[in-house]
Protein backbone atom coordinates (compact mmCIF):
# COMPACT_ATOMS: atom_id res chain seq x y z
CA UNK A 1 0.00 0.00 0.00
CA UNK A 2 1.48 3.45 0.75
CA UNK A 3 5.18 3.43 1.90
CA UNK A 4 4.24 6.23 4.70
CA UNK A 5 1.88 4.21 6.76
CA UNK A 6 4.38 1.41 6.71
CA UNK A 7 7.38 3.57 8.21
CA UNK A 8 5.02 5.20 10.38
CA UNK A 9 4.22 1.36 12.19
CA UNK A 10 7.53 0.43 12.09
CA UNK A 11 8.65 3.94 13.78
CA UNK A 12 5.56 3.21 16.14
CA UNK A 13 6.88 -0.42 17.10
CA UNK A 14 9.99 0.94 17.78
CA UNK A 15 9.11 3.35 20.03
CA UNK A 16 6.88 0.67 21.66
CA UNK A 17 9.88 -1.68 22.31
CA UNK A 18 12.11 1.32 23.44
CA UNK A 19 9.48 2.02 26.33
CA UNK A 20 9.16 -1.96 27.01
CA UNK A 21 12.66 -1.64 27.41
CA UNK A 22 12.94 0.80 29.78
CA UNK A 23 9.76 -0.86 31.78
CA UNK A 24 11.83 -4.15 31.97
CA UNK A 25 15.26 -1.92 33.24
CA UNK A 26 13.80 1.05 35.46
CA UNK A 27 13.35 -1.23 38.19
CA UNK A 28 16.36 -2.61 38.61
CA UNK A 29 17.98 0.68 37.99
CA UNK A 30 16.35 1.65 41.16
CA UNK A 31 17.20 -0.98 43.22
CA UNK A 32 20.64 -0.05 42.15
CA UNK A 33 20.50 3.81 43.06
CA UNK A 34 18.74 2.97 46.42
CA UNK A 35 21.54 1.01 47.69
CA UNK A 36 24.16 3.98 46.49
CA UNK A 37 21.48 6.64 48.21
CA UNK A 38 22.95 8.05 51.67
CA UNK A 39 20.24 6.63 54.51
CA UNK A 40 19.58 9.99 55.47
CA UNK A 41 18.00 10.89 51.84
CA UNK A 42 16.73 7.34 51.74
CA UNK A 43 14.53 7.90 54.89
CA UNK A 44 13.32 11.32 53.81
CA UNK A 45 12.34 10.92 49.99
CA UNK A 46 12.26 7.14 49.83
CA UNK A 47 13.49 4.85 47.41
CA UNK A 48 13.95 7.18 44.26
CA UNK A 49 16.50 6.57 40.68
CA UNK A 50 17.09 10.39 41.56
CA UNK A 51 19.24 10.27 45.02
CA UNK A 52 19.58 13.54 46.80
CA UNK A 53 22.86 12.37 47.86
CA UNK A 54 24.71 9.83 47.31
CA UNK A 55 25.93 7.07 50.24
CA UNK A 56 28.29 4.71 50.39
CA UNK A 57 27.07 3.35 54.18
CA UNK A 58 25.00 0.37 52.87
CA UNK A 59 28.01 -1.29 51.32
CA UNK A 60 30.25 0.11 54.05
CA UNK A 61 28.43 -1.70 56.16
CA UNK A 62 28.17 -4.84 53.95
CA UNK A 63 31.84 -5.24 53.92
CA UNK A 64 32.23 -4.83 57.92
CA UNK A 65 29.51 -8.18 58.08
CA UNK A 66 31.84 -9.31 55.07
CA UNK A 67 32.01 -12.60 56.70
CA UNK A 68 28.39 -13.79 56.37
CA UNK A 69 27.81 -11.95 52.94
CA UNK A 70 31.64 -13.36 51.58
CA UNK A 71 30.38 -17.33 52.62
CA UNK A 72 26.62 -16.82 51.55
CA UNK A 73 28.09 -15.68 48.37
CA UNK A 74 30.96 -18.48 48.54
CA UNK A 75 27.81 -21.12 48.81
CA UNK A 76 25.78 -19.44 45.79
CA UNK A 77 29.24 -20.54 43.74
CA UNK A 78 29.62 -23.94 45.43
CA UNK A 79 25.80 -24.74 44.63
CA UNK A 80 25.45 -23.30 40.96
CA UNK A 81 28.85 -25.13 39.90
CA UNK A 82 27.86 -28.11 41.60
CA UNK A 83 24.82 -28.28 40.72
CA UNK A 84 25.05 -27.65 36.95
CA UNK A 85 27.67 -29.81 36.47
CA UNK A 86 26.77 -32.69 37.85
CA UNK A 87 23.02 -32.67 36.61
CA UNK A 88 24.17 -31.67 33.05
CA UNK A 89 25.87 -35.17 32.84
CA UNK A 90 23.65 -36.66 34.40
CA UNK A 91 20.90 -35.54 31.93
CA UNK A 92 23.39 -36.14 29.16
CA UNK A 93 23.52 -39.68 30.34
CA UNK A 94 19.83 -40.42 30.36
CA UNK A 95 19.23 -38.34 27.29
CA UNK A 96 21.78 -40.12 24.78
CA UNK A 97 20.41 -43.81 24.95
CA UNK A 98 16.92 -42.62 25.40
CA UNK A 99 17.70 -40.98 21.63
CA UNK A 100 18.81 -44.14 19.58
CA UNK A 101 16.72 -46.02 17.86
CA UNK A 102 17.70 -49.75 18.26
CA UNK A 103 17.77 -49.36 22.09
CA UNK A 104 15.86 -51.86 23.44
CA UNK A 105 13.35 -50.80 25.87
CA UNK A 106 13.63 -47.03 24.72
CA UNK A 107 9.53 -46.67 24.42
CA UNK A 108 9.16 -47.42 28.64
CA UNK A 109 11.70 -45.61 29.67
CA UNK A 110 10.45 -42.15 27.88
CA UNK A 111 7.52 -43.27 29.11
CA UNK A 112 9.08 -43.28 33.06
CA UNK A 113 10.59 -40.08 32.47
CA UNK A 114 7.44 -38.47 30.66
CA UNK A 115 4.99 -39.70 33.24
CA UNK A 116 7.54 -37.56 36.09
CA UNK A 117 6.23 -34.26 33.57
CA UNK A 118 2.47 -35.18 33.85
CA UNK A 119 1.70 -36.43 37.53
CA UNK A 120 3.89 -35.48 40.89
CA UNK A 121 3.19 -36.00 44.49
CA UNK A 122 3.30 -32.44 45.54
CA UNK A 123 5.14 -30.56 48.06
CA UNK A 124 4.55 -32.61 51.57
CA UNK A 125 5.37 -36.12 50.24
CA UNK A 126 8.76 -34.60 48.86
CA UNK A 127 9.69 -33.15 52.20
CA UNK A 128 8.60 -35.96 54.12
CA UNK A 129 11.16 -38.58 51.95
CA UNK A 130 13.83 -35.56 51.83
CA UNK A 131 13.97 -35.20 55.23
CA UNK A 132 12.62 -38.77 56.77
CA UNK A 133 14.13 -41.22 54.07
CA UNK A 134 17.22 -39.37 53.11
CA UNK A 135 17.84 -36.79 56.24
CA UNK A 136 18.81 -33.80 53.88
CA UNK A 137 17.72 -31.13 56.04
CA UNK A 138 20.56 -28.82 57.72
CA UNK A 139 23.32 -30.44 54.63
CA UNK A 140 24.78 -29.35 51.67
CA UNK A 141 23.21 -31.80 49.25
CA UNK A 142 19.63 -30.21 49.95
CA UNK A 143 20.84 -27.10 47.95
CA UNK A 144 21.65 -29.45 45.10
CA UNK A 145 18.91 -32.13 44.71
CA UNK A 146 15.54 -31.60 45.91
CA UNK A 147 12.93 -31.13 42.66
CA UNK A 148 16.30 -28.94 40.77
CA UNK A 149 18.55 -31.40 40.06
CA UNK A 150 16.91 -33.58 37.11
CA UNK A 151 14.11 -31.82 35.01
CA UNK A 152 12.15 -34.86 32.61
CA UNK A 153 11.64 -31.30 30.41
CA UNK A 154 15.53 -31.38 29.74
CA UNK A 155 15.93 -34.75 29.49
CA UNK A 156 13.34 -35.23 26.44
CA UNK A 157 14.56 -31.47 25.43
CA UNK A 158 17.90 -33.22 24.61
CA UNK A 159 17.41 -36.64 23.83
CA UNK A 160 15.66 -34.78 20.75
CA UNK A 161 18.56 -32.35 19.46
CA UNK A 162 20.42 -35.72 19.86
CA UNK A 163 18.29 -37.42 17.32
CA UNK A 164 17.52 -34.96 14.83
CA UNK A 165 20.94 -33.62 14.92
CA UNK A 166 23.59 -36.08 14.84
CA UNK A 167 23.31 -38.64 11.51
CA UNK A 168 22.51 -42.31 11.66
CA UNK A 169 25.34 -42.51 9.39
CA UNK A 170 28.07 -40.81 11.21
CA UNK A 171 27.21 -43.40 14.50
CA UNK A 172 27.08 -46.14 12.21
CA UNK A 173 30.89 -44.98 10.26
CA UNK A 174 32.17 -45.03 14.08
CA UNK A 175 30.96 -48.34 14.88
CA UNK A 176 31.98 -49.94 11.66
CA UNK A 177 35.05 -48.11 12.39
CA UNK A 178 35.05 -50.39 15.84
CA UNK A 179 34.82 -47.45 17.83
CA UNK A 180 32.91 -48.29 21.35
CA UNK A 181 29.41 -46.91 22.32
CA UNK A 182 30.89 -44.89 25.16
CA UNK A 183 34.11 -43.67 22.98
CA UNK A 184 31.36 -42.53 20.38
CA UNK A 185 29.50 -40.20 23.06
CA UNK A 186 32.34 -38.81 23.46
CA UNK A 187 34.60 -38.03 20.78
CA UNK A 188 31.55 -37.46 18.17
CA UNK A 189 28.11 -37.09 19.71
CA UNK A 190 29.42 -33.99 22.48
CA UNK A 191 31.29 -32.43 20.54
CA UNK A 192 28.49 -32.01 18.15
CA UNK A 193 25.95 -31.28 20.73
CA UNK A 194 27.54 -27.78 22.41
CA UNK A 195 23.98 -25.80 21.62
CA UNK A 196 22.22 -27.82 23.50
CA UNK A 197 24.66 -28.53 26.40
CA UNK A 198 25.12 -24.93 26.45
CA UNK A 199 21.68 -24.14 26.73
CA UNK A 200 20.81 -26.96 29.03
CA UNK A 201 23.69 -25.74 31.30
CA UNK A 202 22.38 -22.09 31.38
CA UNK A 203 19.13 -22.42 32.32
CA UNK A 204 20.19 -25.15 34.88
CA UNK A 205 22.74 -22.85 36.66
CA UNK A 206 19.98 -19.82 36.68
CA UNK A 207 17.92 -21.95 38.62
CA UNK A 208 20.30 -22.98 40.83
CA UNK A 209 21.85 -19.50 41.34
CA UNK A 210 18.58 -18.38 42.06
CA UNK A 211 17.42 -21.06 44.54
CA UNK A 212 15.93 -19.76 47.65
CA UNK A 213 13.07 -22.70 48.07
CA UNK A 214 15.81 -25.23 49.14
CA UNK A 215 17.17 -23.00 51.30
CA UNK A 216 14.02 -22.13 52.87
CA UNK A 217 12.31 -25.99 53.48
CA UNK A 218 15.70 -27.91 54.35
CA UNK A 219 17.98 -24.94 55.90
CA UNK A 220 16.23 -24.70 59.08
CA UNK A 221 19.49 -24.47 61.82
CA UNK A 222 22.53 -23.90 59.35
CA UNK A 223 22.00 -20.79 58.70
CA UNK A 224 26.18 -20.89 57.97
CA UNK A 225 25.27 -22.85 54.35
CA UNK A 226 22.59 -19.94 53.36
CA UNK A 227 23.29 -18.89 49.88
CA UNK A 228 22.97 -14.94 48.85
CA UNK A 229 19.01 -15.95 48.12
CA UNK A 230 18.63 -17.67 51.40
CA UNK A 231 20.45 -14.49 52.92
CA UNK A 232 17.80 -11.99 51.41
CA UNK A 233 15.33 -13.94 52.00
CA UNK A 234 16.01 -13.98 55.63
CA UNK A 235 16.73 -10.19 55.83
CA UNK A 236 12.88 -9.32 54.64
CA UNK A 237 11.89 -10.58 58.35
CA UNK A 238 15.05 -9.74 60.26
CA UNK A 239 17.30 -6.70 59.09
CA UNK A 240 19.36 -7.23 62.14
CA UNK A 241 20.74 -10.96 60.52
CA UNK A 242 24.12 -9.54 59.14
CA UNK A 243 25.11 -7.84 62.58
CA UNK A 244 28.24 -9.03 64.24
CA UNK A 245 30.76 -7.69 66.91
CA UNK A 246 32.33 -5.07 64.21
CA UNK A 247 28.71 -4.02 62.80
CA UNK A 248 27.71 -3.75 66.25
CA UNK A 249 30.75 -1.36 67.57
CA UNK A 250 29.60 0.66 64.90
CA UNK A 251 26.29 0.85 66.39
CA UNK A 252 28.33 1.89 69.97
CA UNK A 253 29.96 4.61 68.10
CA UNK A 254 26.63 6.14 67.60
CA UNK A 255 26.71 5.77 64.04
CA UNK A 256 22.87 4.64 62.59
CA UNK A 257 23.36 1.19 60.58
CA UNK A 258 21.94 2.10 57.22
CA UNK A 259 19.24 -0.95 57.33
CA UNK A 260 17.14 0.42 54.66
CA UNK A 261 19.99 0.74 52.01
CA UNK A 262 21.77 -2.32 53.46
CA UNK A 263 18.76 -4.76 51.76
CA UNK A 264 19.04 -3.21 48.26
CA UNK A 265 22.57 -3.60 48.49
CA UNK A 266 22.61 -7.46 49.21
CA UNK A 267 20.37 -7.51 46.14
CA UNK A 268 22.34 -5.86 44.25
CA UNK A 269 25.06 -7.91 44.98
CA UNK A 270 23.03 -11.06 44.09
CA UNK A 271 22.06 -10.10 40.74
CA UNK A 272 25.20 -8.16 39.80
CA UNK A 273 27.62 -11.61 38.31
CA UNK A 274 24.38 -12.26 36.29
CA UNK A 275 23.88 -9.06 34.52
CA UNK A 276 27.63 -8.92 34.07
CA UNK A 277 27.42 -11.71 32.23
CA UNK A 278 23.93 -11.93 30.72
CA UNK A 279 25.05 -10.17 27.76
CA UNK A 280 27.65 -12.70 26.82
CA UNK A 281 25.61 -15.84 26.76
CA UNK A 282 22.40 -13.39 25.71
CA UNK A 283 22.27 -15.50 22.43
CA UNK A 284 22.09 -18.96 23.85
CA UNK A 285 19.37 -18.13 26.74
CA UNK A 286 17.47 -17.18 23.69
CA UNK A 287 18.05 -20.20 21.64
CA UNK A 288 17.10 -22.22 24.95
CA UNK A 289 13.91 -20.50 25.19
CA UNK A 290 13.30 -21.09 21.40
CA UNK A 291 14.00 -24.88 22.40
CA UNK A 292 12.44 -25.08 25.29
CA UNK A 293 9.30 -23.08 24.59
CA UNK A 294 8.02 -25.10 21.24
CA UNK A 295 7.72 -28.47 22.38
CA UNK A 296 10.51 -30.48 23.57
CA UNK B 1 22.21 -61.79 22.31
CA UNK B 2 25.60 -59.51 20.75
CA UNK B 3 23.10 -56.80 20.15
CA UNK B 4 22.01 -56.73 23.93
CA UNK B 5 25.84 -56.79 25.21
CA UNK B 6 26.39 -54.16 22.98
CA UNK B 7 23.73 -52.17 24.81
CA UNK B 8 25.00 -52.70 28.28
CA UNK B 9 26.68 -49.51 28.47
CA UNK B 10 23.48 -47.90 27.21
CA UNK B 11 21.52 -49.65 30.55
CA UNK B 12 24.41 -48.33 32.76
CA UNK B 13 24.37 -44.84 31.89
CA UNK B 14 21.00 -44.12 32.36
CA UNK B 15 21.44 -45.59 36.09
CA UNK B 16 22.12 -42.33 37.73
CA UNK B 17 19.26 -40.67 36.08
CA UNK B 18 16.66 -42.95 36.16
CA UNK B 19 17.27 -43.31 40.15
CA UNK B 20 17.24 -39.63 40.74
CA UNK B 21 13.51 -39.52 38.91
CA UNK B 22 12.89 -42.68 41.02
CA UNK B 23 13.61 -40.92 44.05
CA UNK B 24 12.29 -37.03 43.65
CA UNK B 25 9.50 -38.06 41.54
CA UNK B 26 8.00 -41.92 42.18
CA UNK B 27 8.94 -42.54 46.08
CA UNK B 28 6.95 -39.15 46.79
CA UNK B 29 3.58 -41.01 44.87
CA UNK B 30 3.23 -42.89 47.85
CA UNK B 31 3.09 -39.99 50.41
CA UNK B 32 -0.41 -39.03 48.61
CA UNK B 33 -1.78 -41.16 51.18
CA UNK B 34 -1.21 -38.36 53.74
CA UNK B 35 -4.45 -37.05 52.85
CA UNK B 36 -6.29 -39.53 54.57
CA UNK B 37 -4.08 -39.93 57.04
CA UNK B 38 -3.29 -37.90 60.69
CA UNK B 39 0.59 -37.50 60.34
CA UNK B 40 2.61 -38.39 63.09
CA UNK B 41 6.39 -37.47 62.71
CA UNK B 42 7.17 -40.35 65.17
CA UNK B 43 5.55 -42.81 62.99
CA UNK B 44 5.79 -41.59 59.48
CA UNK B 45 3.46 -41.82 56.42
CA UNK B 46 2.97 -45.78 56.83
CA UNK B 47 2.29 -45.56 60.05
CA UNK B 48 0.55 -42.84 60.83
CA UNK B 49 -3.33 -43.63 61.63
CA UNK B 50 -6.01 -43.49 58.77
CA UNK B 51 -8.42 -40.88 58.95
CA UNK B 52 -10.61 -41.53 56.10
CA UNK B 53 -11.83 -38.40 54.51
CA UNK B 54 -11.14 -36.05 58.06
CA UNK B 55 -8.86 -33.84 56.02
CA UNK B 56 -10.99 -33.14 53.45
CA UNK B 57 -13.78 -32.32 55.44
CA UNK B 58 -11.41 -29.94 57.89
CA UNK B 59 -10.65 -28.22 54.64
CA UNK B 60 -13.70 -27.85 52.94
CA UNK B 61 -15.45 -26.89 56.37
CA UNK B 62 -13.81 -23.46 56.60
CA UNK B 63 -13.56 -20.78 53.86
CA UNK B 64 -10.47 -22.15 52.97
CA UNK B 65 -11.03 -24.19 50.01
CA UNK B 66 -12.93 -21.94 47.93
CA UNK B 67 -10.30 -19.26 48.66
CA UNK B 68 -7.25 -21.18 47.51
CA UNK B 69 -9.11 -22.81 44.35
CA UNK B 70 -10.36 -19.77 43.51
CA UNK B 71 -6.88 -18.01 43.55
CA UNK B 72 -4.95 -20.68 42.10
CA UNK B 73 -7.66 -20.93 38.81
CA UNK B 74 -8.33 -17.56 38.71
CA UNK B 75 -4.90 -16.09 38.79
CA UNK B 76 -3.92 -19.06 36.08
CA UNK B 77 -6.72 -17.82 33.76
CA UNK B 78 -5.26 -14.20 34.24
CA UNK B 79 -2.47 -14.61 33.34
CA UNK B 80 -2.76 -16.95 30.71
CA UNK B 81 -5.09 -14.58 28.75
CA UNK B 82 -2.39 -11.29 29.51
CA UNK B 83 0.46 -13.85 29.26
CA UNK B 84 -0.94 -15.12 25.43
CA UNK B 85 -1.94 -11.88 24.00
CA UNK B 86 1.58 -9.79 25.58
CA UNK B 87 3.56 -12.16 24.22
CA UNK B 88 2.17 -11.93 20.47
CA UNK B 89 1.75 -7.76 20.75
CA UNK B 90 5.24 -7.61 21.49
CA UNK B 91 6.66 -10.50 19.08
CA UNK B 92 4.70 -8.68 16.03
CA UNK B 93 5.86 -5.13 17.29
CA UNK B 94 9.68 -6.80 17.86
CA UNK B 95 9.53 -7.91 13.96
CA UNK B 96 8.01 -4.90 12.45
CA UNK B 97 11.17 -3.07 14.08
CA UNK B 98 13.45 -2.10 10.79
CA UNK B 99 16.56 -0.72 12.83
CA UNK B 100 18.92 -3.48 13.97
CA UNK B 101 20.23 -1.71 16.81
CA UNK B 102 16.78 -1.46 18.76
CA UNK B 103 15.66 -4.80 17.58
CA UNK B 104 18.58 -6.36 19.11
CA UNK B 105 18.50 -3.94 22.39
CA UNK B 106 15.30 -4.61 23.13
CA UNK B 107 15.47 -8.41 22.49
CA UNK B 108 18.02 -8.07 24.95
CA UNK B 109 16.06 -5.91 27.82
CA UNK B 110 13.25 -7.68 27.74
CA UNK B 111 15.16 -10.74 28.96
CA UNK B 112 16.49 -9.43 32.50
CA UNK B 113 12.94 -9.60 34.88
CA UNK B 114 13.25 -13.45 33.60
CA UNK B 115 16.77 -13.70 34.81
CA UNK B 116 15.76 -12.64 38.02
CA UNK B 117 14.66 -14.43 41.75
CA UNK B 118 11.35 -14.04 42.93
CA UNK B 119 13.39 -13.23 46.08
CA UNK B 120 14.89 -10.07 44.60
CA UNK B 121 11.78 -8.83 42.98
CA UNK B 122 10.26 -8.79 46.36
CA UNK B 123 12.82 -6.28 47.08
CA UNK B 124 12.39 -4.07 43.89
CA UNK B 125 8.39 -4.23 44.25
CA UNK B 126 8.88 -3.37 48.26
CA UNK B 127 10.90 -0.47 46.74
CA UNK B 128 8.30 0.60 44.57
CA UNK B 129 5.25 -0.04 47.74
CA UNK B 130 6.95 0.37 50.98
CA UNK B 131 4.70 2.31 53.38
CA UNK B 132 7.02 4.70 53.89
CA UNK B 133 9.91 4.52 51.58
CA UNK B 134 8.35 3.51 48.46
CA UNK B 135 8.51 5.06 45.49
CA UNK B 136 5.17 5.29 44.48
CA UNK B 137 3.69 6.68 47.58
CA UNK B 138 6.67 9.40 47.82
CA UNK B 139 7.51 10.09 44.44
CA UNK B 140 3.93 9.94 42.62
CA UNK B 141 0.93 9.74 44.81
CA UNK B 142 2.89 12.60 47.44
CA UNK B 143 3.69 15.31 44.59
CA UNK B 144 -0.34 15.06 43.20
CA UNK B 145 -1.81 15.46 46.66
CA UNK B 146 -2.51 11.75 47.27
CA UNK B 147 -2.43 10.20 50.65
CA UNK B 148 -0.06 7.22 50.99
CA UNK B 149 -1.23 3.82 50.56
CA UNK B 150 -0.38 1.13 52.72
CA UNK B 151 -0.10 -1.07 49.59
CA UNK B 152 1.10 -4.46 52.29
CA UNK B 153 -2.42 -4.13 54.15
CA UNK B 154 -4.68 -3.92 51.35
CA UNK B 155 -5.88 -7.24 49.44
CA UNK B 156 -7.97 -5.21 47.05
CA UNK B 157 -4.81 -3.74 45.01
CA UNK B 158 -3.30 -7.14 44.72
CA UNK B 159 -4.69 -8.80 41.70
CA UNK B 160 -3.35 -6.20 39.99
CA UNK B 161 -0.06 -5.88 41.37
CA UNK B 162 0.95 -9.82 41.44
CA UNK B 163 -0.69 -9.93 37.87
CA UNK B 164 1.60 -6.98 36.87
CA UNK B 165 4.48 -8.21 38.80
CA UNK B 166 4.10 -11.73 36.81
CA UNK B 167 3.81 -9.62 32.99
CA UNK B 168 6.60 -7.91 33.91
CA UNK B 169 8.42 -11.50 34.89
CA UNK B 170 7.25 -13.36 32.06
CA UNK B 171 6.29 -11.32 28.92
CA UNK B 172 9.98 -10.99 27.55
CA UNK B 173 10.16 -14.68 27.71
CA UNK B 174 7.28 -15.85 26.54
CA UNK B 175 7.09 -13.33 23.75
CA UNK B 176 11.03 -14.44 22.29
CA UNK B 177 8.75 -17.99 21.98
CA UNK B 178 6.64 -15.98 19.53
CA UNK B 179 8.77 -13.80 18.10
CA UNK B 180 11.09 -17.07 17.22
CA UNK B 181 8.15 -18.52 14.97
CA UNK B 182 7.10 -15.46 13.51
CA UNK B 183 10.77 -15.38 12.09
CA UNK B 184 10.50 -18.75 11.06
CA UNK B 185 7.89 -18.11 8.37
CA UNK B 186 8.23 -17.84 4.68
CA UNK B 187 9.29 -14.53 3.78
CA UNK B 188 7.48 -15.16 0.02
CA UNK B 189 4.00 -14.86 1.37
CA UNK B 190 4.16 -11.63 2.50
CA UNK B 191 5.65 -10.25 -0.23
CA UNK B 192 3.36 -11.56 -2.27
CA UNK B 193 0.67 -9.88 -0.23
CA UNK B 194 2.37 -6.72 -0.22
CA UNK B 195 2.50 -6.74 -3.58
CA UNK B 196 -1.26 -7.18 -3.71
CA UNK B 197 -1.65 -4.12 -1.75
CA UNK B 198 -2.10 -5.62 1.56
CA UNK B 199 -1.20 -3.44 4.16
CA UNK B 200 0.59 -4.07 7.49
CA UNK B 201 -2.08 -4.95 9.57
CA UNK B 202 -4.12 -6.44 7.45
CA UNK B 203 -0.46 -8.69 6.23
CA UNK B 204 -0.56 -8.95 10.33
CA UNK B 205 -4.16 -10.40 10.55
CA UNK B 206 -4.67 -12.40 7.24
CA UNK B 207 -0.87 -14.10 7.05
CA UNK B 208 0.65 -13.56 10.93
CA UNK B 209 -2.04 -14.58 13.77
CA UNK B 210 -3.37 -17.99 11.71
CA UNK B 211 0.14 -18.90 11.38
CA UNK B 212 1.08 -18.57 15.29
CA UNK B 213 -1.97 -20.69 16.28
CA UNK B 214 -0.11 -23.36 16.39
CA UNK B 215 2.44 -21.80 18.66
CA UNK B 216 -0.77 -20.78 20.62
CA UNK B 217 -1.95 -24.15 21.02
CA UNK B 218 1.12 -25.69 22.77
CA UNK B 219 2.18 -23.14 25.26
CA UNK B 220 -2.02 -22.48 26.38
CA UNK B 221 -1.59 -26.40 26.64
CA UNK B 222 1.12 -26.41 28.67
CA UNK B 223 -0.22 -23.46 31.05
CA UNK B 224 -3.97 -25.33 31.28
CA UNK B 225 -1.47 -28.44 32.64
CA UNK B 226 -0.38 -26.33 35.07
CA UNK B 227 -3.75 -24.59 36.08
CA UNK B 228 -3.87 -26.12 39.89
CA UNK B 229 -0.09 -25.46 40.35
CA UNK B 230 1.44 -21.59 41.20
CA UNK B 231 4.63 -20.06 41.08
CA UNK B 232 4.88 -20.15 45.20
CA UNK B 233 7.68 -17.15 44.71
CA UNK B 234 5.24 -15.14 42.93
CA UNK B 235 2.84 -15.71 45.75
CA UNK B 236 4.94 -15.70 48.69
CA UNK B 237 7.56 -13.31 48.50
CA UNK B 238 6.59 -10.54 46.18
CA UNK B 239 3.66 -10.33 48.96
CA UNK B 240 6.17 -10.59 51.82
CA UNK B 241 4.53 -13.45 53.06
CA UNK B 242 1.93 -10.60 54.57
CA UNK B 243 -1.02 -12.12 56.64
CA UNK B 244 -3.28 -9.33 55.70
CA UNK B 245 -2.64 -9.86 52.35
CA UNK B 246 -4.03 -13.33 52.27
CA UNK B 247 -7.17 -13.58 50.89
CA UNK B 248 -5.93 -12.21 47.36
CA UNK B 249 -2.86 -13.92 47.35
CA UNK B 250 -3.13 -17.52 49.12
CA UNK B 251 -2.76 -20.14 46.32
CA UNK B 252 -2.34 -23.83 46.75
CA UNK B 253 1.10 -23.58 47.01
CA UNK B 254 1.01 -21.02 49.85
CA UNK B 255 -1.22 -22.72 51.56
CA UNK B 256 0.48 -26.16 51.74
CA UNK B 257 3.70 -24.02 52.40
CA UNK B 258 2.10 -22.73 55.19
CA UNK B 259 0.59 -25.56 57.10
CA UNK B 260 3.79 -27.79 56.34
CA UNK B 261 6.22 -25.46 57.65
CA UNK B 262 4.53 -22.64 59.53
CA UNK B 263 1.02 -23.93 61.25
CA UNK B 264 2.03 -27.70 61.20
CA UNK B 265 -1.21 -28.56 60.23
CA UNK B 266 -0.55 -31.28 57.72
CA UNK B 267 -3.48 -32.72 57.66
CA UNK B 268 -5.46 -30.37 55.67
CA UNK B 269 -2.40 -29.04 54.01
CA UNK B 270 -2.18 -32.57 52.29
CA UNK B 271 -5.64 -32.77 51.59
CA UNK B 272 -4.93 -29.59 49.24
CA UNK B 273 -1.93 -30.86 48.10
CA UNK B 274 -3.75 -34.21 47.19
CA UNK B 275 -6.30 -32.41 45.23
CA UNK B 276 -3.65 -30.65 43.18
CA UNK B 277 -2.18 -33.31 42.40
CA UNK B 278 -4.90 -35.39 41.17
CA UNK B 279 -6.63 -32.37 39.72
CA UNK B 280 -3.66 -31.16 37.71
CA UNK B 281 -3.06 -34.61 36.32
CA UNK B 282 -6.84 -34.82 35.19
CA UNK B 283 -6.79 -31.76 33.79
CA UNK B 284 -3.36 -32.32 31.78
CA UNK B 285 -4.94 -35.44 30.39
CA UNK B 286 -8.29 -34.00 29.63
CA UNK B 287 -6.71 -30.86 27.32
CA UNK B 288 -4.83 -33.10 25.30
CA UNK B 289 -7.46 -35.38 24.41
CA UNK B 290 -9.29 -32.47 23.45
CA UNK B 291 -6.44 -31.20 21.10
CA UNK B 292 -5.89 -34.38 20.03
CA UNK B 293 -9.46 -34.61 18.73
CA UNK B 294 -9.42 -31.48 17.20
CA UNK B 295 -5.88 -30.56 15.95
CA UNK B 296 -4.12 -34.23 16.53
CA UNK B 297 -0.41 -32.88 15.26
CA UNK B 298 -0.59 -29.55 18.28
CA UNK B 299 -1.33 -32.11 20.90
CA UNK B 300 1.61 -32.90 23.31
CA UNK B 301 0.98 -36.39 23.35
Amino acid sequence: MNMKSERGFSNGAAVIMVLLAFICIFPVLLLFMSSITSEASLLKNGYSVFPEEFGFDAYRYLWMSREKILRAYGMTIAQTSVGTSLSVVVTTLLAYPLSRKDLPGRNVIAFYIFFTMLFSGGMIPSYMMWTQMFHIKDTFFALIFPSLFLSGFAVIMMRTYFSTNIPDNVLEAAKIDGASEVKILLRIVLPMSKPILSTVGLMTALAYWNDWMNGLYYLTKRTDLYTIQNLLNRLITSADFLSNNQANSLLAANIQVPSVGVRMAVAVIAILPILVIYPFFQKGFVKGIVIGGVKG
Amino acid sequence: MRKLKRFIPFYIMMIPGLTYLFINNYIPLTGLQLAFKKFKYNEGIFNSPWVGMKNFSFLFKTNDAWVLFRNTLGYNLLFLVINTVLAIAVAILLNEVRSAFVRKMSQTVVLIPFLLSYVVISYIVYALLGQSGGMVNNSILKPLGMEPVSWYTKPKYWPLILTLVQAWKAFGYNSIIYYATIIGFDKSLYEAAAVDGAGVWKRIWFITMPMLKATVITLTLMSIGRMFYSDFGLFYQVPMNSGMLQKATTTIDTYVYRGLMESNDIGRAAAAGFLQSILGFVTVLTANTVVRKIESENALF
